[in-house]
């Protein structure tokens, strides 16, 4: 396997409900990340693109494909990935291989999603079939619910009363929004409380509307080229050095583990291993906060924090920039917004201008080490990526 | 290879308040359906009828439900971790969604029938899960 450098990356602003479609998006985006990696749509050799759900937020299937015909590029083989949430990052960890196996020299990974403009009760349907449709939908299981469940057993193992644990859970939210406030990109740039949290509706006990990411109308790409290709387009390189991937059942097969979600120590473990690094290398992280609890969840599986440990370290501002491990400082999926294909690459986005220390006020300065990692569904599909400074 | 219990077979049981399940010849119990043991590897798995009797394992109320669930709302959701030690998501019929608390976690419950989700233009069908309630 030889060298793959992350050249160019673009991502669009995220929104809720717009009025471009999910090709147009991941065009956009494309086009950015293409136009920074300093080549044209025709050295691109294949594309591979996250999206789980425009067949019901556009009646689209297949956007890869209207993407590159868009691109001027409709020759080159282009694929879809569905892995829920995690559907970009799969798309990323695919590109990355064919790169790195010699096939091909550039490849680009995007991920597109237009999940607002479903509204709130079909988002909520289809959010919903990442899980069992036949043996947990039927009890109406919907994704607050998932964490909702997680939560509360959080709690109980871990010996923390929920008074405290939900005031522990609120920083998270508030945390993700002061970085959101600082990245021009995100959907919500606005800081909020811990009573703000407190004082929205409870969607799923006891996760209210706060702890909740939101539905989100976005795209992002990346142009991942061999070290030789891109030795003479880019004076920055990043490169990628781990890579992981694990998939799980439903929810009560995972049994044994909850609240822990195995899969993502399997695939987290995987990338470790792979780039040579431990969690104590890693100077910044986009993880998977598409509830308050998942951020406590992803710190302790991924190695940052003890098991039961993570809030505390939290409320106790460790997980900010300047702490024990910077997360999510572009304000993360609660407040940059989950166009879910879209988020795993909008994190490589994210950690790739950190690496090149191009990200103002919320720069982790220094960063020689970052991580991505993105969760599907109820642990269905994770996806840990690491790159480096380099 | 062929599904031993198939979801049709399993909702149709369901619906008659028979809960079925796998049994491997290691022992190990399923409660969804699968062709494989995920202990042991063995495709050696007997269709067993469970008892329905266990402890919450955890829960939660919705309060935000699905395109077409609306008339449900709210409703609690148990993951229960049944005796024959393999687990299952239903709901729970007697706690008020409104009046719930970690305190549930641990408590036993017993299978007390079945309720049917009619259906949408998604979910190929009605699909039956277990109701349960706590013992007293
Ligand atoms: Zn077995």
């Amino acid at each position: 396997m030889r060298k793959v450098v992350a050249l160019g990356v673009g991502m669009t602003k995220f929104s809720g409900k717009q009025d471009k479609t999910a090709v147009e998006l991941l065009t956009e985006a494309a086009m950015d990340a293409i136009n920074e990696s300093n080549i044209k749509p025709k050295d691109i050799q294949a594309m591979f693109i996250g999206n789980a759900l425009s067949d019901f937020c556009e009646g689209q299937g297949q956007p890869h494909a209207f993407a590159a015909d868009a691109l001027g590029i409709a020759g080159i083989p282009a694929n879809r990935y569905e892995g829920a949430c995690a559907s970009g990052s799969a798309a990323a960890r695919d590109a990355y291989l064919w790169v790195a196996s010699g096939y091909y020299d550039i490849v680009l990974a995007g991920g597109t999603e237009t999940a607002a403009k479903m509204g709130t009760p079909l988002a909520t349907r289809t959010f919903a079939m990442f899980s069992d449709s036949r043996y947990e939908y039927a009890s109406g299981l919907t994704f607050p619910g998932v964490f909702g469940m997680l939560t509360n057993l959080y709690s109980t193992r871990y010996g923390i009363p929920m008074e405290k644990l939900k005031r522990q859970l609120a920083q998270v939210s508030v945390n993700s929004h002061y970085y959101g406030a600082r990245n021009p990109k995100a959907q919500f740039q606005k800081e909020i409380s811990i009573e703000d949290v407190f004082n929205g509706i409870m969607v799923a006990y006891p996760l209210q509307l706060l702890d909740c990411c939101p539905f989100t109308d976005g795209a992002a790409a990346v142009v991942f080229a061999s070290e030789e290709k891109a030795k003479k387009l880019t004076n920055k390189p990043v490169s990628v050095v781990g890579i992981g991937q694990s998939s799980a059942g439903n929810l009560a097969s995972q049994k044994e583990y909850l609240p822990r979600l195995r899969a993502r120590e399997i695939a987290s473990k995987q990338a470790y291993d792979m780039a040579g690094v431990k969690p104590q290398d890693i100077d910044v992280i986009e993880l998977h906060d598409c509830f308050s609890t998942a951020t406590l969840i992803a710190l302790e599986s991924l190695g940052f924090f003890e098991f039961g440990k993570a809030a505390e370290a939290v409320e106790k501002g460790k997980t900010k920039i300047g702490g024990k491990i910077a997360v999510n400082p572009s304000g993360g999926l609660k407040a940059k917004g989950h166009p879910i294909g879209a988020t795993g690459v909008a994190q490589v986005y994210e950690i790739a201008r950190q690496l090149r220390g191009e990200c103002g006020e919320r720069q982790v300065e220094g960063a020689k080490y970052g991580m991505t990692d993105t969760l599907g569904g109820d642990g269905g599909t994770i996806v840990n990526l690491i790159l480096k400074k380099g | 290879m062929e599904f031993k219990l198939t979801f049709k077979e399993y909702n149709e049981a369901l619906k008659q308040n028979k809960l079925l399940g796998l049994k491997c010849s290691c022992g190990r119990v399923s409660s969804s359906p699968r062709m494989v043991c995920p202990a042991c590897g063995s495709t050696d798995l007997q269709v067993v009828e469970l008892k329905g009797k266990g402890k919450i394992m955890t829960f939660t109320s919705i309060f935000v439900v699905p395109e077409g669930r609306e008339p449900e709302c709210p409703y609690v959701i148990a993951l229960v971790d049944l005796d024959e030690g393999a687990a299952i998501m239903g709901n729970l019929s007697s706690v008020d969604p409104n009046k719930v608390s970690t305190d549930l976690i641990g408590k036993k419950v017993k299978m007390s029938g079945n309720a049917v989700f009619a259906g949408d233009k998604y979910s190929a069908g009605e699909i039956a899960r277990p109701l349960f309630s706590l013992e007293s």
